[in-house]
């Protein structure tokens, strides 16, 4: 008997004759913090309906423990939800909302009382056991709602992008308790968002999702290091992403320059994307450097400085901690650990340089483009 | 700024103020002045002392008006269920085939159910057409509820209907996925979620029906006179503004205790505004 608690098998599922997610295939293992990351539309909430039950795959199979759960309605799922907006009952006090699925369960009210008590402290809010839903603060019902799911005891928690209402900070808090209770109860939790950074942060596994399509499975660091084509790239943290050649095992060409680099088993003369990591490039002297361009801008980060260097026209973002003028001319060098090769996808050349701004932000000024939380 | 902003609202709302003083408080005032008072003008409580004899029908009218509120709420509270979980367009088209009689006239409404009722009417052509005895449906209690049913229930079906429709779903899903089946869900998550709509609704229907007098002179004969049918005569007919204005006193004081009951069951954030 395999240790993966959920499977799913070929699931395809459309809306309206639109395809939103395409024969996924994924494995998930017990009692590991897995995240599906993708932008919005990519078929992440979809999927985390479809294993909670709130959504039928059009076909596929969706396994739970060794068994088809596909028709089982989501009250006989051992598995609990927390919502994106909690979907906290407003009717009812801190201490009922929590009691609410061990009442549905008929406990006894002495374990009820015990069990409720137990999950306040475990979210740190004893004595709200009174208070009304609506006088809570958005950090206070995010526990709440942890809590809530949590006295059923699933085996696994599904949480759909909770901490998008709060602010950074308090943000970040909730990561590492997110991660703690995982740790600490030891089950199964399969999390949800757009955020590459809290993707990176907490998970033992991410899945990058894209248009309804897996587009990478592994750790963070697999994913950050490894990216397999230029979307995941491109989605986790910064990135140069660049047109070579590889001239031959181990040689890659661009920007006018031949690198020495890790990758292997690629055709000679064969087209790829090479990943640059903004902070894997070295300023150097222009004499001894590999390629040598411009800086066109230059911000002061805090920690570094962001310089956007112009070499061959192509803008490179560097991060380093010392400052360039702007407009003068700087060496870089790229150490063959530091470049990655990926074979070309459907996604090469999509995303280009440095020069313009996201396409997100793009999408905010772009009055046809239509913001659907899918 | 602040004291220029203050005085253009008050002015704003200056209309309605003059609208309330001259056309509800004005009246009410009167109304309390002529209960209060015999026909030379001089305080007495004989007027509301004296309505002992109307005990009876002042019982009857709120148990009537109650029995047309709990039939309407038991017609209106499924449909509105039903009708808040349909697709937008089948709810627009439900929402106008409930507001078209609305559009029609009270009376009219009325009289033509006593063209259905009546002893020579629609329904006892057919049964008499049919072989069987005509059956006495006019001038009957049943006729009076049914006539009140029919022309409040609309102000019950749209406000649970609004509450229903304003529901987060996922309170909904949240409920099942911490293990409730249909019943569970609809009973400690729909039930007690949409109280504010059965609140206004309630007193949407109860307030008129247990006022009426036109659905009860048409509908319920001589046998059944409620106190809207008592009042109306003071005023048009027997000219006794006195008994007229502490029967209205009185009544107003009854549906103020009936409400004020009724917003205690549900709470007091469901509560309506008296």
């Amino acid at each position: 008997m395999s240790n993966n608690i959920i499977e799913l098998k070929n699931i395809s599922v459309a809306f309206d004759g639109q395809q939103i997610i395409e024969n996924m295939n994924l494995y998930i293992r017990d009692k590991e913090f897995i995240t599906f990351l993708g932008p919005s539309g990519c078929g992440k909430t979809t999927t985390l309906r479809m294993i909670a039950g709130f959504q039928e795959p059009d076909s596929g199979e969706v396994i739970f423990d060794g068994k088809v759960i596909n028709g089982v309605p989501p009250h006989k799922r051992q598995l609990n939800t927390i919502f994106q907006r909690y979907a906290l009952f407003p009717h009812l006090n801190v201490y009922e909302n929590i009691a609410f699925g061990l009442r549905l369960k008929k406990t006894p009210e002495k374990e009820i009382k015990a069990a409720v008590t137990e999950m306040l402290d475990l979210i740190n809010l004893r004595g709200f056991e009174r208070r009304n839903i609506s006088s809570l603060s958005g950090g206070q019902q995010q526990r709440v709602a942890i809590a809530r799911a949590l006295v059923v005891k699933p085996r696994v928690l599904l949480l759909d992008e909770p901490l998008g209402a709060l602010d950074l900070k308090l943000r970040k808090d909730m990561q590492v308790e997110l991660k703690n209770i995982q740790q600490r109860l030891g089950i199964t939790f399969i999390y949800v968002t757009h955020d590459q950074e809290e993707a990176l942060s907490m998970s033992d596994t991410i899945v990058v999702m894209d248009s309804g399509v897996i587009q990478q499975i592994g750790s963070p660091t697999d994913i950050y290091n490894e990216p397999k084509n230029a979307f995941v790239a491109d989605f986790i943290g910064e990135s140069n992403i660049i047109e070579g050649v590889m001239r031959s095992d181990f040689w890659v060409e661009m920007a006018g320059h031949k690198f020495k680099c890790l990758d292997k088993g690629f055709g000679v003369d064969e087209e790829v994307d090479v990943v640059v990591r903004p902070e894997d490039v070295d300023v150097v002297p222009v004499e001894e450097a590999m390629i040598s361009g411009q800086v066109t801008s230059i911000t002061f980060k805090g920690v570094y400085y962001e310089i956007i260097v112009e070499i061959k026209g192509f803008k490179w973002m560097i991060q380093s901690t010392e400052f360039q003028q702007q407009y003068s001319t700087i060496g870089l060098n790229i150490e063959p650990d530091a470049i990655h090769i990926m074979k070309k996808s459907q996604y090469s050349g999509l995303y280009g340089d440095y020069s313009s701004f996201s396409e997100e932000f793009d999408e905010l000024s772009d009055a046809t483009y239509d913001e659907d939380d899918e | 700024m602040n004291k220029k902003s203050s005085l253009m609202s008050r002015l704003a709302g200056a209309p309605y103020i003059v609208w309330a003083a001259l056309f509800i408080i004005v009246p009410l005032c009167m109304v309390a002045y002529y209960a209060f008072t015999d026909n030379t003008g001089a305080f007495t409580i004989q007027n509301i002392t004296g309505l002992a004899k109307y005990t009876d029908t002042f019982l009857l009218s709120i148990w009537l008006g109650l029995v047309a509120t709990v039939v309407c709420l038991v017609i209106a509270y499924p449909l509105a269920y039903i009708m808040a979980q349909k697709g937008p367009e089948k709810q627009s088209t439900m929402t106008m085939l409930i507001m078209l009689p609305m559009w029609m006239n009270f009376l009219l409404r009325t009289y033509s159910w006593m063209t259905i009722l009546e002893d020579t009417g629609l329904i006892n052509t057919v049964i008499t057409s049919l072989g069987f005895e005509p059956l006495q449906l006019i001038n009957t209690r049943g006729a009076v509820v049914l006539g009140m049913v029919y022309n409040f229930l609309p102000y019950m079906i749209l406000p649970i209907y609004t509450v229903m429709l304003k529901t987060d779903h996922s309170l909904v899903e949240a409920a099942q996925d911490l293990g409730g089946n249909k019943l569970d869900v609809f009973r400690n998550v729909t039930i007690p979620l949409s109280v504010p709509g059965i609140v206004s609704g309630f007193t949407m229907v109860f307030v008129p029906s247990v006022s009426t007098f036109y659905i009860s002179q048409k509908l319920g004969g001589t046998g059944t006179i409620l106190i809207g049918d008592i009042i109306e005569t003071q005023f048009q007919t027997a000219n006794n503004f006195n008994l007229g204005a502490s029967l209205s006193f009185v009544l107003m004081i009854l549906i103020f205790v009936c409400l004020a009951v009724m917003n205690r069951f549900s709470d007091d954030d469901g509560g309506v505004i008296l």
